[in-house]
């Protein structure tokens, strides 16, 4: 079975974002970018299944800039076989939406046939978490979201899904399209020995028009804005003080 | 020319910071404390390449050029310089075995090296001879099965804790061609260690004393051949001041980086201190000197790496230069964490305590001074 992994290239999970002087985004220029951290447990997931030998090839995509290439070979350098490029955008500021790295993706899915697509549950720039439902009801596949457990067996997945107030167990035909969330593994480091062979597997390259896929974006950002400053606390002398100040704001 | 870093560098540089982050720096004070770094560290590092740097690919290493090499030990050492200089003399030890070592020996020494089931240690300098290193004493005297060595070494970093020793003892002559690399396992009759040292830094690795009495090894010890154990330790050289110089460098730019964050804090007379113009321009010296540290040092890698004939001169330089200017930033960086810079809790003295030696071993400062007024009137 092949396995297929869309990463996104996203802006460090470290770094502190800043808001564009214009609002209409988040300043990307000269910043750290990485893979989507829940990419990176989809891409491990994988890479697990197929040295537990029910996959035999993983096959990463990546859709938007051509620097997504970086975010390839570092899933590449993680253990996966070869890579996607499909160059989307030329400005680092333009994100592509969910629906149209959905109908990329399902072109490709189309071409590649692989036997089940593992996904980051969402990207943590835009938190749309659309991508992977979409993803699934343009092919017409089961889909299995929130995964912090994955088992294949056969010709079908069960699937533990964080779901709210619990978790739930599911069972889904294969092909299908599972979506990680944060437990499902902890992502493994590249090793030396892999960060230099990364270099050498195959990457193919495409664009958004290889596929016959229009990328312009149908959303508009009306605006983006920083978090509220966080206001400066207060020292009390006692406990009733406490509770009488905690009453005054209505938090108790 | 291109200054910047290939993508595979970028992320070997992510990777060896990330896990530094990980696995070194939230212990790097409780194993300064017990004065040992536990070794089921040295196979997860190994795990992923970092045990044989520069040992050959075919043999089971991960390739890297010198240049890559400092990388890593720079990343490494934001997390602990101890730790992070600890594995350059590793790593000096398993190259020697790559380079030197007949097939015999590779195939003994190096899987367990590059695995780090075996930790090694390096033993050149002894209680009389440190940059005159070519006076060594220890003699290994000619048995029926092989060697006796009988000697001290001194200021050896793992000794006692280590696996294996490579040690430079006298063959032959006085002369450097009478010296010999040799390796001595841990438990051999004969090989005792003195007692702990009690260091100003570099405190989680264990310093001490190796005494050698009548330490009988077999001849199949003998690393590379007989008379060029000096050559092999001054081919060793060059690299080994890389390392230190980015273990100098990577510990100062941690300093630094949490000067800044700390500034930005901490408040006095009505604002943050990095709002005073006269602290600032302390913030806007320290960056250049790291970076021109970074430059300088990556520059003498390369020569290095590409064989260039002032390499050795680079290395030298660039091993004054950053070490000095790494310890400088630190010292300053202590001194702008105010009281707070001297304690523990806030990691800077340890820095600053760490860095101070590397002004010392890996040839003195001093030395490196020598060798580049050497090369200086040599080419008049």
């Amino acid at each position: 079975m092949k396995i297929l992994v869309p990463v996104k290239r996203v802006i460090d999970y470290n770094v502190k974002v800043r808001v564009k002087a214009d609002g209409s985004g988040v300043d990307l220029a000269n910043v750290k970018m990485s893979m989507n951290p829940f990419d990176e447990i989809a891409v491990e997931e994988a890479i697990r299944l197929k040295e537990a030998g029910k996959a035999d090839e993983v096959v990463l995509v990546s859709i938007g800039v051509k620097q997504a290439q970086e975010t390839i070979r570092n899933g590449l350098a993680m253990g996966a076989d070869r890579g996607i490029l499909v160059t989307a955008a030329e400005d680092v500021h333009t994100d592509i939406e969910p629906l149209a790295v959905a109908k990329i993706l399902k072109a490709i899915v189309d071409e590649e046939q692989p036997g089940l697509v593992i996904m980051g549950k969402q990207a943590i720039d835009n938190d749309m978490n659309a991508t992977g439902q979409m993803l699934a009801a343009l092919l017409g596949w089961g889909q299995a979201t929130f995964a912090s457990e994955l088992a294949v067996e056969g010709d079908s997945a069960v699937v533990t899904r964080e779901v709210d107030g619990g978790l739930q167990t599911i069972k889904v035909a294969l092909p299908a399209v599972v979506t990680a969330d944060l437990r499902l593994n902890e992502p493994r480091y590249a090793s030396l020995p892999n960060i230099m062979k990364a270099k050498k597997k195959p990457v193919d390259e495409k664009t958004a028009g290889d596929y016959g896929v229009d990328v312009a974006p149908r959303l508009e950002v009306v605006k983006t804005s920083e978090p509220p400053t966080r206001q400066a606390g207060e020292m009390v002398g006692s406990v009733d003080e406490l509770v009488t100040k905690l009453k005054a704001a209505g938090a108790i | 020319m291109d200054f910047a870093l290939s993508e595979e560098q970028a992320a070997i540089f992510d990777m060896a910071r990330a896990f530094g982050e990980e696995h070194i720096a939230p212990f790097a004070r409780d194993w300064e404390s017990r004065g040992e770094i536990p070794k089921d560290l040295w196979p997860k590092l190994a795990e992923l390449g970092f045990g044989g740097l520069y040992v050959r690919e075919e043999n089971g290493g991960s390739g890297l050029t010198r240049l890559d090499a400092t990388l890593v030990f720079e990343a490494l050492s934001m997390s602990c310089a101890s730790v992070a200089s600890f594995l350059s003399i590793h790593n000096m030890c398993a190259a020697m075995i790559d380079k030197f070592g007949s097939d015999e020996v590779r195939a003994r020494f190096l899987p367990g090296a590059v695995s780090m089931e075996s930790v090694w240690s390096y033993c050149l300098t002894e209680p009389g001879s440190g940059s005159d290193a070519a006076a060594l004493k220890t003699r290994a005297a000619k048995t029926e099965a092989g060697y006796s060595l009988t000697g001290t070494k001194a200021f050896i970093s793992g000794g006692g804790y280590s696996d294996a020793y490579i040690v430079m003892a006298r063959t032959g002559d006085d002369s450097p061609r009478g010296i010999s690399a040799l390796i001595v396992e841990d438990g051999a009759e004969g090989l005792s260690f003195g007692g702990l040292e009690a260091k100003m830094g570099w405190k989680s690795q264990p310093t001490r004393q190796v005494q050698l009495d009548d330490c009988d090894i077999p001849a199949a010890n003998l690393l590379g051949n007989e008379g060029e154990g000096f050559k092999y330790a001054m081919m060793g050289l060059d690299g080994g001041r890389l390392n230190i110089s980015a273990c100098s460098l990577g510990a100062a730019q941690a300093a630094l980086d949490a000067t800044i964050a700390y500034m930005g804090e901490r408040k006095a007379f009505g604002q943050s201190i990095d709002q005073f113009q006269a602290l600032q321009f302390r913030l806007a010296d320290m960056e250049i000197e790291l970076q021109a540290a970074r430059t300088f040092l990556r520059q003498a890698a390369w020569k290095l790496d590409t064989g260039a004939p002032d390499a050795t001169k680079f290395c030298a330089m660039a091993k004054k230069f950053v070490t000095e200017a790494a310890s400088q930033v630190a010292d300053q960086c202590l001194q702008l964490h105010g009281g707070y810079g001297y304690l523990a809790d806030y990691g800077i003295e340890k820095i600053v305590r760490d860095l101070r030696v590397h002004q010392i071993l890996e040839g003195t400062n001093e030395i490196m001074r020598l060798i580049v007024v050497r090369n200086l009137l040599a080419s008049r």
